[in-house]
């Protein structure tokens, strides 16, 4: 069997094509920090008392087990402010770390559902979810 | 004799918990404010204040006698921490207040609570009192319209410090082994 000039030019462009999805699939998954961050900024309060409507929390969060598993809500408004789960003080942070891929639902007068949904995935280690992984950050990425 | 063991056990979990330096289970306020405190009807027959406990651990949670899925689970969870908490659990008080003040006075909420542990406490008032508590302490409660009178709640429990300071959140449906673990930080502090 003979194989052309042009098959074997090839072959390198294949390799070279399929070696960042082999390396996102085995490579460990790592992120600078564990912790989602929200933020309440200053004025909020006053922008919404003039009729903005702000958005802050989005309905649903989404957050994966050793990767990025930890809830991190700070109100840097003047004003006490219900956020999230809870009433948060000016300057104050709430911390919420989560070790059980489950989906959390807390009740949230934020919300015009009345609720806010925390899912969390368990943690990327097989090469399939790393993978996965990887496609999901990417979309939202660019999303 | 029992003043030293209990002192030896907060000696030795202060230890732990400075060694080991653990994150507590539950979110964690930072800093955390003081709770607020309240004046409701007791379900022991007294008035019921928050600032009546300071000294003691405090768990608060929000919830109804009638509640049919949440709440028989959190306060099991809650009995289960209490004891596994041995000599410990002294120092230790679980209030829960109602959502429903219509069928929750404070002998249902007595006879109720004293199902899961006789030293649990109950607070129940008029709408507009617990109204009050609840917008203080971030609780959503909403009637569902329907036959049996049902609610939805807020489902989590404050864990509040000696000082009555609100120190932590814990989410629903975490075992009494995370409220072991936080508790014994939070009685490590005198």
């Amino acid at each position: 069997m003979k194989v052309s000039h042009r098959h074997w030019l090839a072959i390198p462009l294949v390799a070279a094509a399929l070696a960042p999805v082999a390396w996102a699939a085995v490579a460990p998954v790592r992120y600078p920090s564990r912790e989602e961050v929200f933020e309440i900024p200053k004025g909020t309060w006053a922008r919404r008392m003039s009729g903005d409507k702000v958005e802050i929390l989005p309905a649903r969060i989404n957050l994966v087990l050793g990767v990025r598993d930890v809830l991190l809500l700070r109100n840097l408004d003047d004003v006490p402010q219900v956020f999230g789960p809870t009433v948060m003080m000016p300057g104050q942070s709430f911390r919420l770390p989560f070790e059980v891929a489950s989906s959390y639902t807390f009740a949230c007068t934020a919300h015009a559902s009345g609720q806010m949904t925390i899912v969390v995935e368990p943690q990327p280690l097989s090469a399939w979810m790393r993978l996965r992984w990887r496609a999901i950050t990417l979309w939202n990425a660019v999303a | 004799m029992r003043t030293l063991v209990l002192t030896t056990l907060l000696v030795a979990s202060a230890s732990s918990a400075r060694a080991g330096d653990a994150p507590l289970k539950a979110g964690v306020f930072d800093p955390p404010r003081v709770a607020p405190d309240f004046a409701l009807q007791g379900s022991d027959g007294s008035e019921l204040k928050l600032s009546r406990y300071r000294g003691k651990v405090v768990l608060l949670g929000f919830g109804f006698t009638s509640c049919a899925a949440v709440c028989p689970v959190t306060l099991g969870t809650l009995a289960a921490a209490h004891k596994q908490l041995g000599v410990l659990a002294d120092e230790l008080q679980v209030v829960y207040i109602t959502v429903d003040p219509e069928r929750d006075d404070a002998a249902q909420m007595k006879k109720y609570l004293s199902s899961f542990d006789p030293t649990f406490v109950g607070g129940t008032g008029t709408e507009q009192q617990l109204a009050a508590v609840r917008k203080e302490y971030g609780i959503a409660a909403e009637k569902v319209a329907g036959p049996d009178g049902s609610y939805t709640h807020s489902s989590f429990v404050y864990l509040i410090d000696r000082e009555g300071r609100m120190r932590a959140l814990m989410p629903y449906g975490h075992a009494a082994d995370d409220y072991v673990h936080d508790l014994k930080i939070l009685l490590a502090s005198p």
